[in-house]
């Protein structure tokens, strides 16, 4: 890359070729942004990030503008500090500034901006857009604290392919939506929050349902269980000042605990359930009994768009539920019994990295049981939230563990949390089960990291299993289009994620702003969290996880077997969207 | 043997007054007449002095006859045409000698123009191919395709000083050659035909009147930068200019005048037409490629320059329709020839759209340094009705004013932008002391509001906020801290927009402020406008002494805001009157007016 002598605030420095942005950056000289987004919105729009540069006619965007060998550049003049000022003087003229009722306030970008400029909310006070709340069961629009980055716009259509929101209109008019004033839920959303999650203001939100389990906690006839998904550990710490990749297992379980709940499980448990079933299915389906390749079926996100795009592959989907269904339903069945508890009293809440859950349990065959697997899904944020409002002082809490019947989960559950994950849960498992003996080593590190599409071949009993790993409905979309197109004949085995990077970075994780996310591989750091904890675990495997095994021997018979496949296995729906 | 032909404007102006009809109504009473051998009608493009439509010019005579009827036409075939007799009533009498002129070119309105972009228009009719090659049509490309060498057509460019006629004036031999100077195997020629400036129709006239020299100067700039392909980018509001150019090109390529080898010498070149979809700013250039590819027509950022990266991510060049029109000429009589007209910066001619307060309201081609004394007074007829000239406004909405003390400054690109203004597309307006100069920006400034993209903070908020305080000042609601709080938002734009839209969103405030800072005082402070514009400042009120209390106004008043007595004087409620004026242009003795 070719380095470049630059002035910065009057010091020379040399700098890689790229932005003004990414120059100061590596001056160590700040400039603030609202709508850019490495690699996925370089658009210049919000023009916060303005500097001068010595001979230009205006102020450039420093996040689109190149630097050229011996440019000048001041990132805090008076006509700098002045116009950035007004820009966002005039965003918060058109913006919704109830900040008190606001979800995101503390961590809005908008108001940390306003706050570090001074700025006069009422200075351009004006004619404001009416802005209109859409509200879906997992997430709520609300434009009138849309400051139209087109952050989530980006996410949307580049990150993960849909591309089902857009601008309307325009001028000052202009307004984020979906084409025509259609449902955001029958557009082709797949519910993944992606957008949420790069939303620098409140207009993006989950569906709190936080009064949904409070309800239940409160009342004296429920019997609540909580609990948490692999990746929530791995971000809740963030919430509460723990840097970006901290396991705060023991804490989380601690504070849950004292939310007062009648039982903390672990779904890595019905992680290792999960893999014991879909493993099975897959030695299955290798020997002749059903399609190939096979893919996963844990990331609702992912049901969500094959379903409404690719309906003809249906049939290749896994039919396990994922793993906080398969949680719900072993609950309110042998739990339920074990401990003598009238199933219609439990009330489930699962804690998920995830808003596309929130759609998931009110799928219709959700109550093989009888009863709904799961009662509520809260995020990361909304447990985080409530911990909070609770006065759980989450920092000085002693670590603790999940409740031990049908509780806890090898670290091969924890893998989940990760792209690549649940592939290698499962493959250490029918390695394991096909090589007849346990593996020398339990690290499958080719289907490991943040890259979108990985693609292996694992060499086992004699036979080469190719597998690939993708996350991100970009990468999705890629995988099906080779599948469509017949070059995927030797794949056996293919784990999607939603989410890119897999459920670490879920629609429902704690929310970073875009300063953090340009500079930080938050996905790389949160997923280095879960596979050290794997590293030093001792109890790696799903296969060898004593109260699965005896959940088999106890209640469910064989893996596949017909009790399973009632309680823990699913069907899925064409809802293409082609025919609308 | 054809013995006359009668020449009748096809333009959009002469058409919506009827003028299709009028060639109808000629064809069947030559036909009636039996002269339908010998008499021949053309349809042709914008004449140009539009005030007068529907034109019509009589060869060989060149009888120009003006405000022509279908009732005219058979006077005209009887007289004229059977018995040789010029229709005098219906010739142009001059403004200032009241003396009837015979020929269009001895017109005051024609004699300081030439027709450089306009040479065929009104000449030959533009649905004709072998008109436009009669009149040397297409020699321009088979010279350059033969005789020279993509460099030489550059170089040829650079050297007659041709700009950018849409308005950014940017030299169109300089961006042919960045285009020319990347290495890519796909190359893009581009023609922005999207004409949103209010009042301006330069454009529209040329690819009505002579749509081939845009296709040929096309093919021309093509073969400069190693583009085989071009695409044209029409407002959809211009569906005769749209049909004319569809047609022009189908018979070009019909001709083997564009296609695949050109003139058996390899070149490959077509183009095609793409429509726009009535947004002002896919005029921007980085707007209309994001649109011509099917996207949200948004401008985005520079770099990367067009030249470099523009449609589909390939060295595109997009120019004006009138910067094309040019080229055939100046490739045909040499760079010097046109660099020998015009200013030392600014070379050649520019075409007008003079609209507003003027006689001669219409389409005129001055050399560049033409002053605006000359278009007013000498070419323009003068302003109407013997009203005081108040300023004229170039450069739309991007533009600014020109006020009485610089009307003798020579029009070219850069005098303009040193008094405040711009030359724009070339859309004129000239006001009288009738007009209100803050009404005049806040008019520009509602446009601009309507059409703002809404990608950038500054234009999508910053224009809105600006508008409601100049709003405010028109309702006799601002104070005179309001001129500062305008000035500033002005300023802001100017550094911070993204595009050209945004940055001189804030022109047509910035020069009225500079010219006429006394009519904002006066709307701020005093609560009057002088010009008596503006609605909020204005009342109508009913002169007493002159009324005749014949009731006609109440009658009228679609709000009931008139009352009074048969025979007695009546009087305007100014609570409810709503000042929409009805009643002074019903009042039959003049008795009620604007305060």
């Amino acid at each position: 890359m070719a380095q470049l002598n630059v002035k910065i605030n009057g010091k020379p420095y040399t700098v890689n070729e790229g932005t003004i942005l990414e120059a100061c950056q590596q001056a160590g000289v700040r400039v603030p942004t609202l709508c850019y987004l490495k690699d996925l919105n370089p658009l210049g729009a919000c023009r916060l990030c303005v500097v001068e540069v010595k001979g230009a006619r205006d102020l450039p965007a420093s996040c689109v503008t190149p630097v050229s060998e011996g440019m000048e550049i001041w990132t805090s003049t008076k006509k700098v500090l002045d116009s950035r000022k007004m820009t966002l003087e005039l965003m918060l003229s058109n913006h919704n500034n109830d900040c008190n009722s606001c979800v995101r306030s503390g961590s809005c970008e908008l108001q940390s901006l306003a706050n570090e400029y001074s700025c006069d909310v009422h200075r351009f006070a004006g004619e404001v857009t009416k802005g209109e709340e859409e509200v879906t069961p997992y997430l709520i629009r609300d434009n009138s604290k849309c400051i139209l980055c087109r952050r989530c716009v980006a996410a949307c259509s580049k990150l993960q392919h849909v591309a089902v929101i857009g601008p309307n209109k325009r001028g000052f008019n202009t307004y984020i939506g979906t084409a025509y004033g259609m449902d955001l839920a029958g557009s082709g959303c797949v519910s993944c929050g992606q957008c949420i999650n790069v939303c620098p203001t409140g207009a993006l939100r989950e569906k709190d349902d936080t009064d949904k389990v409070y309800e239940a906690i409160n009342d004296p006839t429920k019997h609540v269980v909580i609990m948490p998904a692999p990746a929530v550990r791995v971000g809740i710490g963030e919430e509460f000042g723990y840097p970006i990749g901290t396991n705060q297992q023991g804490k989380m379980v601690a504070a849950m605990r004292r939310l007062g709940v009648d039982a903390v499980l672990d779904v890595d448990f019905t992680a290792d359930l999960t893999i014991m079933e879909e493993g099975t299915e897959l030695l299955h389906r290798l020997q002749g009994e059903g399609p190939l390749p096979m893919f996963t079926s844990c990331s609702p996100g992912w049901i969500n768009y094959i379903e409404q795009y690719y309906p003809e592959f249906l049939p290749n989907l896994s039919t396990c539920k994922s793993p906080h269904m398969m949680s719900g339903a072993i609950v309110k069945t042998y739990y339920a019994k074990k401990k003598g508890i009238d199933p219609k009293d439990i009330f489930t809440v699962t804690v998920m990295p995830c808003v596309a859950k929130k759609g998931e349990i009110i799928r219709d065959d959700i109550n093989a049981s009888g009863y709904k697997d799961i009662d509520c899904v809260i995020t990361t944020r909304e447990l985080a939230r409530m911990i909070k409002r609770s006065g759980i002082m989450f920092n000085n809490l002693p670590d603790e563990d999940f409740d031990e019947f049908v509780g806890r989960g090898s670290t091969a559950g924890l893998l989940f949390g990760a792209t690549g994950g649940v592939m290698e849960a499962a493959l250490r498992t029918v390695a394991e089960i096909l090589e007849k003996k346990p593996l020398p080593k339990l690290d499958f590190v080719a289907v490991r990291g943040t890259e979108g599409i990985k693609r292996a071949s694992v060499n086992l009993a004699g036979k080469d299993l190719h597998v690939i790993v993708a996350s991100g409905i970009e990468n999705a979309h890629t995988i099906m289009e080779e599948l469509k197109a017949g070059k995927l004949k030797d794949a056996a085995f293919i784990e999607i994620m939603c989410c890119p990077g897999g459920c670490v970075a879920g629609g429902g994780q704690p929310i970073q702003p875009a300063d953090v996310w340009n500079t930080t591989d938050v996905r790389g750091l949160r997923a280095k969290a879960i596979y050290d904890t794997d590293t030093a675990s001792k109890a790696r495997k799903s296969h060898e996880n004593k109260e699965v095994n005896e959940l088999y021997a106890n209640f469910l018979g064989e893996p596949n077997g017909h009790k399973a496949h009632e309680l823990l296995h699913t069907t899925y729906r064409n809802r293409s969207i082609k025919e609308k | 043997m054809v013995r006359s032909y009668i020449l009748v404007c096809g333009g959009t102006g002469c058409t919506s007054n009827h003028s299709g009809e009028i060639i109808n109504a000629l064809n069947a009473e030559l036909k009636a007449q039996h002269l339908d051998e010998e008499v021949k009608v053309v349809m042709t493009g914008c004449f140009g002095l539009c005030a007068k439509g529907p034109i019509m010019v009589v060869y060989p005579e060149g009888a120009f006859y003006h405000s022509v009827t279908v009732e005219d036409v058979k006077e005209i075939v009887s007289e004229h045409l059977l018995k040789g007799r010029i229709v005098k009533r219906l010739l142009h009498t001059e403004d200032t000698t009241n003396e009837k002129v015979l020929s269009l070119n001895d017109t005051e309105f024609l004699k300081k123009q030439v027709r450089v972009a306009l040479y065929n228009c009104g000449v030959i009719d533009p649905e004709n191919i072998e008109e436009y090659i009669g009149r040397e049509g297409y020699q321009a490309l088979g010279k350059v395709l033969t005789e020279m060498k993509p460099v030489d057509v550059i170089e040829t460019i650079k050297a007659s000083g041709l700009r950018g006629r849409g308005g950014g004036g940017f030299p169109t031999g300089k961006k042919w050659e960045f285009a020319y100077n990347q290495k890519n195997d796909q190359k893009y020629v581009c023609c922005n035909a999207d004409e949103g400036d209010p009042g301006a129709f330069m454009d529209r006239s040329v690819l009505e009147g002579d749509p081939h020299s845009v296709v040929e100067a096309m093919a021309i700039a093509g073969y400069a930068i190693g583009a085989n392909k071009g695409y044209v980018y029409i407002r959809a509001e211009y569906p005769i200019a749209v049909k004319r150019l569809q047609k022009a090109i189908n018979d070009a390529r019909a001709y083997g005048l564009i296609g695949k080898n050109i003139f058996n010498t390899g070149f490959d070149f077509d183009l095609e037409i793409r429509l726009g979809a009535g947004a002002f700013v896919c005029g921007e250039e980085t707007a209309l490629m994001t649109s011509v590819e099917g996207k949200r027509g948004e401008p985005r950022v520079r770099p990367p320059f067009p030249a470099v990266k523009g449609l589909y991510g390939k060295p595109t060049i997009l120019n004006n329709v009138e910067t094309y029109a040019n080229v055939p000429h100046i490739i045909r009589k040499g760079a010097d020839w046109f660099a020998s007209m015009g200013t030392e910066k600014s070379k050649g001619t520019k075409v007008f759209a003079v609209g507003g307060k003027i006689v001669n309201t219409g389409l005129v081609e001055i050399p560049m340094g033409t002053t605006l004394r000359e278009i007013i007074y000498d070419i323009g007829g003068g302003i109407k009705n013997g009203k005081k000239f108040k300023a004229a406004q170039t450069g739309g909405p991007s533009g600014g004013c020109i006020p009485e003390q610089h009307l003798d400054v020579p029009i070219d690109y850069d005098n303009l932008i040193a008094i405040g203004s711009m030359m724009g597309s070339g859309g004129m307006i000239i006001m009288d002391e009738d007009n209100c100069m803050v009404d005049i920006a806040k008019f520009f400034l509602e446009f601009v509001v309507d059409e703002s993209c809404g990608k950038c903070t500054p234009c999508r908020v910053g224009t809105k906020r600006l508008l409601e305080i100049l709003t405010k000042v028109t309702n006799g609601e601002a104070e005179l801290a309001d001129i500062d709080r305008m000035e500033e938002i002005s300023h802001y734009l100017q550094d911070n927009a993204l595009c050209a839209l945004g940055k001189t969103a804030c022109n047509p405030v910035i020069s009225t402020l500079r010219y006429f800072r006394d009519e904002y005082i006066e709307h701020i402070v005093n609560k009057r406008c002088p010009a008596g514009v503006c609605k909020g400042l204005t009342k109508i009120v009913i002169d007493k002494d002159k009324c005749i209390g014949c009731g006609i106004c109440k009658k009228n008043c679609p709000v009931n805001a008139i009352s009074g007595e048969i025979k007695q004087p009546h009087v305007i409620d100014p609570e409810v009157c709503v000042k929409c004026g009805l009643c002074i242009t019903k009042c039959p003795k003049g008795a009620i007016s604007r305060r």
